[in-house]
């Protein structure tokens, strides 16, 4: 009965085999598909056990910390609620939520958890993350709140020289502590300042302005008739109150925004190189901000909301996309980084919500350095450019945000939205003070205005925010 | 060295085993190693001699190496179940004592097992009245919808099946003995396949039908899997005919493709088998929510596992992520905290027992001797491919135990009184004439 014997137990060894083969299928070879399986929760059971390391303001204030919770588990809590939701978002592992900061800094704050593992397991009873140091300025950001007024709008701060994001606000908003359910018609997660797509109006001729000079086809002393109305795109376009101005420089057609003027040029300069500007500002791409990709809207001309037309198309009206319409559509924080790339001498620094990252026994993980995004414009194009914006404020559309001893540089928009005839408006405001040496960069959007300007909505806001940061020594 | 002394030597690594598991354990608990874990490995140490001392004296030729792998496989089950739930490991740890007293009594009262097939018939009928009792009403129990479990109330619950499988190995190593020669020399051949004869293979053909009958019964695949399987083995070791197994698995393969597509909750077992990760079954009730989890556990385990204790075992809320971590799910426990390399560790000691167990059978001077090591090692290798199978998704999951790891009195209970017979057969063995 001995082969017998032996037969049989090589049976019981190819048994066996399955069932290592078996475990090794589970444990290697499909390891990876398990493991993200959206039935399994164990990864998200593991992010609960995690400690996220806080989210901190530049002065050090708790916008984000983590509390215990039943079972070993951990939760967030935001003592700045709605001040600051909209750049820290929520984290809320259980359902596997998270928004702003709380997701594009998730692998900073759950920390380095490597896989690795002894036999003991993790030493360490309890996984804790790093905190997450942000540039964002809690005075800048409370003056945000209180010149909003209630009003739904953007405002969002960067400092020029190096991309730092001091403020970032929009009404509506929401208390991250609680977020809002999807049919909130009061509150709402959608963050304006990157998500929001505005008709910036006038305030986009500094980006004409900029081509124009920069390519070398005009000077700010370029004079250009500024009769009204002209046909632009077979469409007759009309100043503001119908003026016609007659020959005016370009600086006098920036100072007084003359629409005319600018849809000339802007058709002058031609689609090729105003679209080539537009890229160098950071238009036709999500702006290179720390924050999830899924919140940051790109800037383009749109055929419709949802249908942006090609860069360059040949059915795009470059007329008005130079006065900020024919579908021009951008965010707050697009306009922000055309004011910086001014500020800054021309060059464009990469907008950073992220200052630092410090582990738990304080030892600075990461900094993040400032890099530049690109290089706009020469710097005596900048120079030239900041010495029209300069004028807008001292006397042009832009006296409101005249904040005395300290020059500003701006550019009011007033878009017509709403069906034709109506009197609704959405009043923007882009600024960077002090003129001669930015500090900060400044854009100010108002959803919906009736029959308000820039100058006269959005300016008084800029000046407002403008005047906490340069006090607070921004 | 003499055989004793390297069974001796072999309870080493066992007992460092258990030290370490519970040190591991205690570390991961309160972040401090207890001196706790250095008595339990002291007791465990200690039960572990005083049984090689008691081999040494009614077993001296005994095979040295199945008591250590055994050790060895019951010192890594108390730290795995302790780590589950310490409150089972403590009964786990009695029942072990308890288990151990039966292997010696066992070994006392069986020095000469063959005497055993004097009572074959008797041995067989309470194996088969073993089973029938967790379906009478009263004391019976079901679990999951399978009957496995006798439960006398304020006393304790048994698994008659552990101790049934035993019966039915020596039932049919005798009957086997017996008829051997006939099923071989009175074999027709038809189609160009041996049939054996009907007369002296009709037993052979009862435990087939007591198989299946266990399957509709009470709904116990694993058992019957197991119990069908070790036939089979014990068949062909006898009459070395490869036609009476093939003949065996054709008929058991078209009995549980019956079953499995017409027995409404078989069909719900291949079903969560196939498809586990099908939302539906896995929300559904008795569905696949534990065949999934079991792979989703060996998936967090990978190469090296997260480490002893690190296991998810509970939803925050309370509710199991893994149901019967204890039992039927130590498998998976275990590759999650020990990854695979802990994993085959495992399977491995377990072929080494088995290895042992045939090297047995190799080795006795007498059909029943042989027959019955046989039957004990195939059984034994059957219960763990059965449910590490059904763990692994290799085959539909059912509720057997892993032995000496799982927790369960009745496992190790038994278990530990297959590795007495199995001792007595190798002691008999090595016996000078």
């Amino acid at each position: 009965m001995n082969a017998p014997i032996a037969r049989l137990f090589g049976v019981v060894i190819l048994l066996f085999a399955l069932l290592v083969l078996f475990t090794s299928r589970w444990t290697v070879f499909e390891a990876s598909s398990l493991n993200n399986n959206t039935l399994n929760v164990r990864t998200l059971l593991d992010e609960l056990k995690i400690k996220r390391g806080r989210i901190l303001a530049a002065d050090g204030t708790v916008l984000a910390k983590s509390v215990p919770a039943p079972g070993n588990t951990w939760s967030r809590t935001y003592p700045t609620g709605r001040l600051f939701s909209q750049p820290v978002g929520f984290s809320i592992a259980a359902k596997s939520e998270a928004i702003g900061l709380e997701d594009s800094a998730g692998a900073d704050l759950r920390g380095i958890q490597t896989g690795l593992s002894s036999i003991f397991g993790q030493l360490s009873p309890r996984p804790v993350g790093d905190d997450v140091y942000t540039t964002l300025d809690p005075k800048g950001q409370r003056s945000a709140i209180q010149a909003l007024a209630g009003m739904h709008g953007s405002v969002v701060a960067l400092d020029p020289s190096t991309g730092a994001v001091k403020v970032m606000y929009a009404n509506p908003g929401y208390d991250n502590n609680n977020p809002p359910s999807s049919n909130s018609t009061t509150d709402t997660t959608f963050n304006r300042v990157t998500q929001g797509h505005y008709a910036p109006g006038s305030t986009f001729k500094i980006v004409t302005a900029t081509a124009a000079i920069d390519s070398g086809m005009y000077t700010p002393n370029s004079v250009i008739n500024g009769n009204s109305p002209i046909t632009v795109s077979g469409v007759p376009l009309a100043n503001d109150g119908g003026k016609s101005w007659g020959p005016q420089t370009l600086t006098t057609a920036m100072t007084y925004s003359i629409n005319t003027i600018f849809a000339q040029v802007a058709e002058h300069v031609g689609r090729g190189t105003m679209t080539d500007y537009m890229k160098r500002f950071g238009f036709y791409s999500k702006p290179p901000l720390d924050y999830p990709s899924f919140q940051l809207a790109i800037s383009q001309p749109y055929v419709t909301p949802t249908r942006a037309y090609p860069p360059a198309s040949r059915d795009e009206d470059i007329g008005r996309i130079g006065i900020g319409e024919g579908g021009l559509l951008v965010t707050p924080l697009q306009m922000a980084m055309v004011a910086s790339a001014v500020a800054d001498g021309g060059t464009l620094m990469t907008p950073h919500l992220i200052d630092r990252v410090v582990d738990q026994d304080g030892r600075t993980v990461r900094t993040t350095n400032p890099t530049v995004y690109s290089h706009v414009m020469k710097s005596s194009t900048a120079a030239e450019v900041t010495r029209m914006m300069e004028k807008v404020v001292e006397e042009g559309t832009g006296t409101a945000v005249q904040l005395g001893g300290i020059s500003v540089a701006g550019k009011t928009g007033t878009a017509q939205i709403g069906p034709n005839g109506s009197n609704l408006t959405q009043p923007a405001f882009v600024a960077f003070a002090p003129a001669d040496h930015p500090k900060i960069a400044i854009a100010v959007m108002i959803d919906e205005s009736n029959g308000g300007f820039g100058g006269s909505v959005a300016a008084p806001i800029a000046k407002t925010v403008l005047q906490t940061l340069l006090a607070d020594g921004a | 060295m003499s055989a004793r002394n390297r069974e001796l030597l072999g309870l080493i690594p066992a007992s460092l085993l258990v030290t370490a598991g519970f040190a591991g354990v205690f570390i991961q608990r309160s972040n401090a190693l207890s001196n706790v874990s250095l008595t339990y490995g002291a007791l465990f140490l200690g039960l572990c001699i005083a049984a090689h001392i008691f081999i040494r004296f009614t077993l001296p030729r005994a095979d040295p190496y199945m008591f250590p792998l055994v050790a060895v496989l019951a010192s890594f089950g108390l730290v795995m179940v302790y780590r589950i739930n310490p409150t089972l490991a403590r009964q786990q740890a009695q029942w072990f004592v308890l288990g151990l007293f039966l292997f010696a009594a066992t070994i006392i009262l069986l020095r000469d097992y063959r005497k055993l097939e004097r009572y074959r018939y008797i041995i067989v009928l309470i194996s088969l009245g073993l089973l029938v009792l967790p379906r009478l009403p009263g004391i019976g129990y079901s679990a999951n919808g399978a009957y496995l479990g006798v439960r006398i109330p304020g006393l304790f619950v048994f698994q008659p099946a552990e101790f049934a499988k035993i019966g039915l190995v020596i039932f049919l190593a005798s009957y086997l003995r017996d008829t051997r020669q006939v099923l071989v020399q009175g074999g027709r051949r038809f189609l160009g396949i041996t049939f054996p004869p009907l007369k002296q293979f009709g037993p052979v053909i009862v435990i087939w039908g007591l198989a299946m009958a266990t399957l509709v019964v009470l709904s116990d695949t694993g058992s019957s899997v197991m119990f069908y399987g070790g036939l089979l083995a014990m068949l062909y070791v006898a009459t070395n005919r490869l036609s009476f197994v093939v003949i065996g698995l054709i008929a058991a393969g078209i009995g549980f493709w019956y079953l499995g597509t017409h027995i409404p909750h078989i069909h719900a077992r291949v079903e969560t088998w196939l498809h586990p990760l099908n939302p539906t079954l896995y929300h559904a009730p008795l569905g696949s929510y534990q065949v999934a989890n079991s792979i989703f556990a060996q998936a967090a385990g990978g190469l090296f596992g997260q480490g002893f204790g690190q296991a998810q075992l509970t939803l925050p809320g309370g509710g199991p992520l893994l149901p019967f971590p204890q039992t039927d799910m130590i498998y998976a426990v275990i590759t999650d905290e020990l990854g695979l390399f802990g994993a085959v560790a495992v399977l491995i000691t377990y072929l080494l027992f088995v290895a042992r167990g045939f090297k047995v059978a190799l080795l006795a001077r007498d059909s029943f001797s042989t027959l019955l090591a046989v039957g004990l090692s195939a059984m034994f290798a059957l219960q763990v491919f059965v449910i590490v199978g059904g763990v692994t998704r290799v085959i539909p999951l059912t509720g057997v135990t892993l032995p000496f790891i799982s927790y369960g009195g009745s496992s190790i209970v038994a278990n530990l009184v297959l590795l007495a017979l199995l001792l007595l057969v190798s002691d008999r063995a090595r016996r000078p004439e």
